[in-house]
Parts: structure tokens; C-alpha cells; sequence
């Protein structure tokens, strides 16, 4: 009897740190794409084909823009760009479409939270879990930015985890805004939102071509954070300034893993 | 029995589903296909020192853009028509079952499915080029039109080859790839946001074999006015080609895979 009413209780099954909960899951997520490595594989492939394209061909229309005083090249400009508008659309990619799926189709949260794991656990793992497959690709971007001589200074090694705040600030927001998602419809919200920050960010092209009150607001959002941290690293024109945006990231990631938790405690728990 | 009325018919179909799910298409149909040209024609494009010489006779980067923009967004949408909607129909719907159990035929049931893909393209185009038309990016209004009839056959290009590998697949996971590894650098290196001549010689001319680059610069020529006739004859004759090819192609693979 005591056996049974102990094996019930949700705090007296097998102890999990934090961590280690959150390994459970990044585990499970790397068995399945084990299978899919050629999905894995090609997921990188896009920011590249977008420098080499945007950066290079397009580059040679363009004279180069000015960072911090010193002029770069279009393509050392853009590079920077890609890296932050691809950590973005990884984490989203990851908390949305996937986390849509796995939530509606598979049930995979119904089944963890028959086990002894809590709805945070969840969230810290699904969210590991975008930041780690962001963080390959990002280091495979800055190799690849690195090999084509678009990397000046030793900054650079700390885009690595400027790209990993960018992946932290989306997944959290986007994770939750999945939770109010309906059906495959409403994911059109998440492109109109994700794609005006990609193409207007300070990506392409400086926000000095915008009129001033516009120019506030994409000052604001998440990504241009994202891209002017990106860029000041691989510039090597760091300067207080760039503490704002790493601040506002850490800030708005944080934000997002406390709503999913309670989203999903809501949606799963009661 | 003849075929038409039939397809015809079938088309209806397809209409129908449209009415009820139109409101997840409005934006990337229509509205991404404009940020683009706002973001890279006329803001990045205010960055580009404008030479007709270099810009394939564009007198601005705006202009050199739209017509491969457009043209991309023809591809895209053909890809996005006869991807996921015709592994919907055979594998997890079984709607091309259920419409094989009527009258219909194999070929009513792909030529139906594909006559859509053109109207969805049809469509967006000609938001794409009445929305253009204040910027001056048409040289003249048979210019515009031709630019929208030239959509049709673009996209009926790119429709029936997809079309045919789609009806082929045993899981929806092939897509994935043909996005990354072929629309993606379709899109980037074809010739829409860039001079081929700005690639090295090599990859210059496996761009100028992709009919992507056919299609963009048919529809160049025609925003432009600036025709050169055995080119465009050329680039008629191989989008024809992959039209029709594929969709041969097509209905074979969609016998095979329905009636077995």
C-alpha cells in the first residue's frame, strides 16, 4: 500500500537536478534527429547561401557602410547581419513549428509530465535544446565568415554567445506565443512578425535611411540588439553601448522561459 | 468522354478548399513578396550607384530587382502549391483516392491539382504587378502584362516538375531538402538580386543553365522593354519544355503511385 501511494506522489520518483532534467530532454531531441542528419546538416546551409548571394553579389553594387567610424565592406557588413538574423530564425524555428507538433500531434509534454518532470523542465529543455543546435550553426557561420577574411578582431570569439542571447530572447517568446497557437493558420503570424525584423533590422542596410521616429522604434526591437551586438563584435568596435543590447536580451529571454512555464502549466496541468 | 469539362470540374475543387483556408496565404503571397522589394529595392537599393551597363539595362537597382523578385515569388509559390498539398492528397488526406472512386481519371485529377498552382500564381502576380506599377518599374502597359502572362508559364514550369517528384515521395522529409538545396540557391544566385556577371565564370554559367534564371530574365526583358529575341525565344522554349515535361511527368508518377 505504501508502496503504491509513494510511487504516486509526484516529488518521490527518481531525483533529476535541473540539469539533469534538462539533459533528458536535449537527449531525446538528439535520438530523433540522429535520423535526420541530413535535415541537421542543411539547416546551416541557408545564412551561407544568404552572405554569399546578398553579401558578395550584391556587394559589388555597394560601396560599404560605416561602423563605429571606419568604413567595411558590404559583405563584412552583412556577415554579421546573417549571423543574428540566423540565430533568430533557428529559435524560432525550433520553439514554433516544432514545439506546435510536438505539443498538438505527439504529446510528447503529456508524456514527460506522466513522469516525475515539471512544466519547467520542459521549457529549460526545449530551450537548451534550440540553443545548442543554434550554437553549432553559428560556430560553423563565424568559421565560415572567419575563412572568408570577414572577422577583425578577437571580439569575434564572443559572438558565439551574443548569437546564444539572441537564440535565448526568441526561443522564450516564441515558445509561449505557441501556446496560444490554434492550428498550422496561425504560424503566419509568427512570418509576419519574424520576417519585417529579418529584412529591416540594420540586416541589409543601415536604419540611418529611416526617418527618425522610425528609426527609434527598430532600435527597440530584439533583433537589431542582436544584429548591432553581432556586428560591433566582428568589427571589433565594442563600446559600453553594447552592454544595452546584451541587457535587453539576457532580460527579454528570461521573460519568455517564465511565461512558458506557467503557459504550459496552464494548457497541460489543469 | 472528354477530359476537360472534367477537370474543370475537379478545379472546382480546389477552389473550394481555397475559400476556406485563403486568410493563411495573404502573407506570404502578397505581403512578403513586398517587403522584399521594400527592403532590398528601395532602401538597399538607394545604396547602389545605378549603371543600365551593369544592371542587365535596369536604370536602377529597383528596377534591376522587381522583375527577379516577382519571378522568385512565382518559383516559390509553385514549390509551396505542389509540395506539402499533393503529399496531403495522396498519403495523409487520400483526397486523389477518393476523387479516383468518380468518372476521373489520373490525368483529370494532376491537371487539375496544377491548373490551381497557376491560379494561385496568377493571382499573387497580378497583386505583385498592379502594386508595382506606381514605382516605375514597368516600361509600358503591354510591358506589365506580358511580365503577368510570363508568371503563368514560369510558374507552371517549376509546378509540373515539383508536381512530379512530390507524387514520388513516400515522406513528406524530401522537401525539406529540395527547399534548402535547391529553391534557396535558386532564389540567392539566379540572377534576381544580382548581375550573373558578378559570379565567378563557372558558377556564371550553371546559373545561366537554372530556369530560374530563364524566368527572370524573360521577365526582365519585359519590364524593361528591353527584348533580345533569341533569348526570349530561348528562355519560351526551355520554361515550354519543363512545363510540359513535367507535367508528362506528372501524371505518370501519379498513375503509378494510384493505380498501381
Amino acid at each position: 500500500m505504501s508502496v503504491a501511494s509513494g510511487a504516486l506522489t509526484r516529488d518521490t520518483g527518481r531525483q533529476l537536478s535541473r540539469a539533469g532534467a534538462t539533459g533528458v530532454l536535449i537527449y531525446r531531441n538528439y535520438l530523433v534527429y540522429r535520423r535526420g542528419w541530413v535535415y541537421f546538416l542543411t539547416g546551416f546551409l541557408e545564412p551561407v547561401f544568404y552572405l554569399l548571394s546578398i553579401g558578395v553579389g550584391v556587394g559589388k553594387l555597394v560601396t560599404g557602410f560605416e561602423v563605429g567610424g571606419h568604413t567595411v565592406p558590404y559583405a563584412d557588413y552583412v556577415a554579421p547581419g546573417m549571423l543574428a538574423a540566423s540565430a533568430m530564425n533557428g529559435a524560432v524555428f525550433d520553439t514554433t513549428f516544432n514545439v506546435f507538433f510536438r505539443l498538438k500531434y505527439v504529446k510528447l509534454y503529456d508524456q514527460i509530465l506522466a513522469t516525475p518532470r515539471t512544466t519547467a523542465d520542459v521549457a529549460r529543455g526545449e530551450i537548451s535544446w534550440a540553443l545548442l543546435r543554434g550554437g553549432i550553426y553559428a560556430a560553423a557561420f563565424l568559421l565560415v565568415m572567419a575563412a572568408l577574411g570577414m572577422v577583425h578582431s578577437w571580439w569575434a570569439v564572443l559572438a558565439l554567445p551574443a548569437t546564444l542571447l539572441i537564440g535565448f530572447a526568441f526561443a522564450g517568446i516564441c515558445m509561449a506565443l505557441t501556446t496560444w497557437m490554434r492550428s498550422w493558420q496561425d504560424f503566419e503570424y509568427i512570418t509576419l512578425g519574424v520576417m519585417p525584423l529579418f529584412l529591416f533590422s540594420g540586416t541589409f542596410f543601415p536604419v540611418s535611411t529611416f526617418p527618425d521616429w522610425l528609426r527609434w522604434v527598430v532600435e527597440c526591437t530584439p533583433l537589431y540588439r542582436g544584429v548591432v551586438l553581432c556586428r560591433e563584435l566582428t568589427t571589433g568596435e565594442v563600446s559600453w553601448a553594447s552592454a544595452v543590447s546584451v541587457v535587453y536580451l539576457v532580460v527579454m529571454g528570461l521573460i519568455g522561459t517564465r511565461i512558458v512555464a506557467r503557459r504550459l502549466d496552464a494548457l497541460l496541468l489543469t | 468522354m472528354t477530359s476537360l469539362p472534367l477537370t474543370a470540374r475537379l478545379f472546382d475543387y480546389w477552389v473550394t478548399v481555397y475559400k476556406r483556408t485563403w486568410r493563411g496565404t495573404v502573407i506570404n503571397s502578397f505581403l512578403t513578396p513586398l517587403l522584399y522589394v521594400l527592403a532590398m529595392g528601395v532602401l538597399l537599393g538607394g545604396f547602389v550607384k545605378a549603371d543600365p551597363a551593369q544592371l542587365d539595362g535596369a536604370g536602377s537597382y529597383l528596377q534591376f530587382v522587381v522583375p527577379g523578385l516577382l519571378a522568385g515569388q512565382s518559383m516559390q509559390l509553385a514549390f509551396g502549391e505542389t509540395t506539402y498539398p499533393v503529399m496531403g492528397a495522396v498519403k495523409w488526406n487520400k483526397t486523389y483516392y477518393g476523387m479516383l472512386a468518380t468518372p476521373l481519371r489520373v490525368a483529370d485529377i494532376a491537371l487539375a491539382h496544377l491548373s490551381f498552382a497557376v491560379v494561385r500564381i496568377a493571382s499573387s502576380a497580378a497583386v505583385f504587378v498592379v502594386v508595382m506599377a506606381p514605382f516605375g518599374v514597368w516600361s509600358s502597359v503591354p510591358g506589365a502584362i506580358g511580365v503577368f502572362l510570363i508568371q503563368l508559364l514560369v510558374g507552371l514550369a517549376f509546378a509540373a516538375p515539383v508536381y512530379a517528384y512530390a507524387a514520388t515521395l513516400d515522406d513528406e522529409g524530401g522537401f525539406t531538402v529540395v527547399f534548402r538545396l535547391l529553391l534557396m540557391p535558386l532564389f540567392l544566385f539566379s540572377g534576381a538580386f544580382f548581375p550573373l556577371g558578378n559570379l565567378p565564370p563557372v558558377l556564371e554559367w550553371i546559373a545561366r543553365v537554372t530556369p530560374l534564371w530563364q524566368g527572370v530574365d524573360l521577365t526582365r526583358m519585359a519590364a524593361l522593354g528591353t527584348w533580345s529575341w533569341p533569348a526570349a525565344l530561348t528562355h519560351l522554349v526551355y520554361l515550354g519544355v519543363c512545363a510540359a515535361g513535367g507535367t508528362w511527368l506528372g501524371i505518370r508518377a501519379l498513375e503509378r503511385r494510384l493505380v498501381r
